[in-house]
């Protein structure tokens, strides 16, 4: 059952649409993540789910009661913000149990509480301290702490983790996975880093300018992408675009001809009609280099090299650069010329609209 | 020439610099002082004299002919008095427009300045007729009204560009907490601004403390703080410089000792919002 529901939700700036019908459901214990690129509307969604920005039009209703008009402090939500936003006057302590304070909760059950957060998120050495003696990823913790005590109904994390270094960052996202794990309350957060979209999330909401572009679990969005732009959204490095010169068609398949190469495509995974032009969709890790033959050939333009593997640049004839991942052993020189297998059946297509065209065949 | 020695030669030179400036500052109140203690022939006698026995005798003076305790806690009360006032309308006015902004926000910030643009005088004879119209002439009350009103648009000026610098999130992360308006002025806004209300506060007190055109203007005895005892020193009859400077040393002595202990707050009340 759903328990947080968003219904055509709007946000209307002076002159500027930034939701424009926004429709979700989240079920209860989920970690939803809301991802896009800068100025999507996602850091809007959340806060006007939070309350902090008022929305122009729609409802958003928690737990079957309707708060879009309620007030933030009234809403039962706990935020986590980018800049931590601690306050800066008080004690640890003090910033753990302010939520509490201000319920009127007792002096002895604010400080049971404040004890087994600070313990479970090791904070109990730093409570007499100011948030300004504090490092980055401490402060993080307080930030969450402050959140988790109040035991509120949703979790709202506005990217909480981008202001923290690289290795702290893997760290802590592992410890939010961990916490959700514990404590299975619904979390709402925003990013616009892709890596902790999939990795977090038991769904992504991906957004484009003020629209939801599509909702899934991780590997539903990487697999069976909607649109173009949530296929090149997510993954590293980036699915590779081939624009088609001509189709053929054929029996039961549809001949591709990229420049002077051709790919064989299976009819029957083309939904709806067939297209008189496509753009081919197709991973780094679903081509290959091989000895001879293949299916396209290029230039080695440079490698990367990540140590388990190995990124290579190849230039095709038509001057357009794909990647294919390749063995990390692989001797390869710049300027080699190679020939890549493409695995036809990971290919995805899509029409001059950027919409998904053809479906990938169920595993064996 | 080493890198090290350009800069010490360029500390030794904004070292240089600023000392000039202090010492330029300074020295009107240095002579005034000094100038107290001479006799009035001394005091006017060309060349200055820098040695010269110093004396007592214009403190006992000016103890003599004026009532210099009275006037003190007149001047008090006014400086004390209006700062607390326009902090009261100054405080919720600035936070209003700091953190909830209309579309004239900015223009009524502005309009506030301009009013310090309006040369005093201009509104002298209303704002007398008015005074005497409700019988506050000579009064300690309508000193504190014009004061506050005079630094009004200041006061609201640095707490606004205070308020405004703080994070817009500590006070949406207390409105997440479940903090009412109320509880985020009182638990969160005001307990961070302490440094910007006591410095402001501080800077207000100093301009009511050296206002002299409208206490002298509304007050003759009963309400005159210090600044008008001074004037009543520079007589008809002849100037009494050594009376004088006496009479100044002691107007400005409470103000230089008062601000000499707050002065952290004071150097950072003037360039706060300046430097982060």
């Amino acid at each position: 059952m759903s328990y947080l529901t968003i219904t055509d939700l709007q946000k209307h700036y002076d002159n500027y649409h930034a939701l424009r019908g926004i429709n979700l459901s989240i079920t209860e214990g989920e970690f939803v993540v809301f991802v896009g690129p800068s100025g999507c509307g996602k850091s809007t969604l959340l806060r006007t789910i939070a309350g902090l920005e008022s929305s122009t039009g729609g409802t958003i209703e928690l737990d079957g009661r309707d708060i879009t008009e309620l007030a933030s402090s009234k809403r039962d939500l706990a935020m986590v913000f980018q800049s931590y936003a601690l306050y800066p006057h008080m004690t640890v302590a003090d910033n753990l149990s302010f939520a509490l304070r201000l319920a009127k909760v007792s002096d002895a059950e604010i400080q049971e509480k404040v004890r087994s957060v600070s313990a479970s998120l090791q904070l109990d050495a730093l409570l007499e301290r100011k948030p300004k003696e504090l490092s980055g990823g401490q402060r993080q913790r307080v930030a969450i702490g402050r959140a988790i005590v109040r035991q509120p109904k949703v979790f709202l994390f506005d990217e909480p983790l981008s202001n923290l270094d690289a290795a702290l960052r893997v760290q802590m996202r592992l410890e939010l996975a961990r916490l959700h794990k514990k404590l299975g309350t619904t979390m709402i957060y925003v990013t616009h880093d892709q890596v902790e979209a999939m990795t977090l999330a038991d769904r992504v909401v991906i957004l484009n300018a003020g629209q939801i572009e599509q909702v899934g679990t991780p590997l539903e969005l990487y697999r069976k992408p909607n649109s173009r732009f949530v296929a090149e959204f997510i993954g590293t490095p980036k699915m590779n675009l081939i624009p088609a010169d001509k189709i053929t068609h054929k029996a039961d398949e549809l001949v591709f001809d990229l420049f002077g190469h051709t790919i064989h495509f299976p009819a029957k995974r083309i939904k709806g009609t067939q297209p008189d032009s496509t753009i081919v969709g197709i991973r780094p890790e679903h081509l290959s280099l091989v000895e001879e033959g293949g299916d396209l050939t290029g230039r080695i333009e440079l490698v990367e090299h990540l140590g388990s593997e190995a990124y290579a640049h190849i230039q095709l004839l038509n001057d357009q650069t794909i990647i294919v991942k390749a063995a990390a052993r692989l001797e390869l020189k710049d300027g080699q010329e190679v020939h890549i297998k493409v695995d036809v059946d990971e290919i995805i297509l899509f029409d001059d609209n950027n919409k998904v065209i053809s479906v990938i065949p169920e595993e064996a | 020439m080493t890198l090290n020695q350009q800069r010490k030669l360029k500390t030794f030179i904004t070292g240089l610099f600023a000392w000039t400036i202090a010492l330029i500052l300074f020295f009107p109140i240095f002579w005034m002082f000094i100038t107290s203690f001479k006799t009035e022939l001394q005091a006017i006698s060309i060349p200055p004299s820098l040695f010269f026995e110093p004396t007592l005798d214009n403190y006992s003076e000016v103890q003599e002919r004026s009532d210099y305790v009275h006037h003190a806690i007149n001047s008090i009360i006014t400086s004390f008095g209006s700062t607390i006032l326009a902090l009261i309308i100054a405080v919720p006015a600035a936070f209003s427009m700091a953190f909830a902004p209309g579309k004239r926000t900015k223009d009524v910030l502005l309009w506030m300045l301009s009013t310090k643009m309006l040369p005093a005088v201009g509104v002298l004879v209303p704002i007398y007729m008015i005074c005497r119209d409700y019988g506050l002439l000579d009064s300690k009350t309508a000193l504190v009204i014009i004061f506050t009103l005079m630094n009004l648009p200041i006061v609201v000026w640095m707490l606004f560009s205070y308020f405004k610098d703080l994070p817009k999130e500590i006070l949406e992360a207390a409105r997440m907490d479940g903090a009412t308006p109320w509880d985020e002025v009182v638990k969160v806004v005001l307990p961070l601004s302490m440094g910007a209300i006591s410095s402001t506060a501080l800077l207000s007190i100093v301009l009511c403390w050296n206002e002299s055109f409208w206490s002298l203007t509304l007050t003759a005895s009963d309400a005159a703080p210090l600044t008008a005892m001074i004037a009543s020193y520079s007589s008809p009859e002849g100037l009494f410089w050594a009376k004088l400077s006496a009479a100044s040393t002691l107007a400005c002595a409470p103000i230089v000792v008062f601000g000499w202990f707050c002065q952290k707050q004071l150097v950072q009340g003037l360039t706060f919002g300046a430097v982060k």
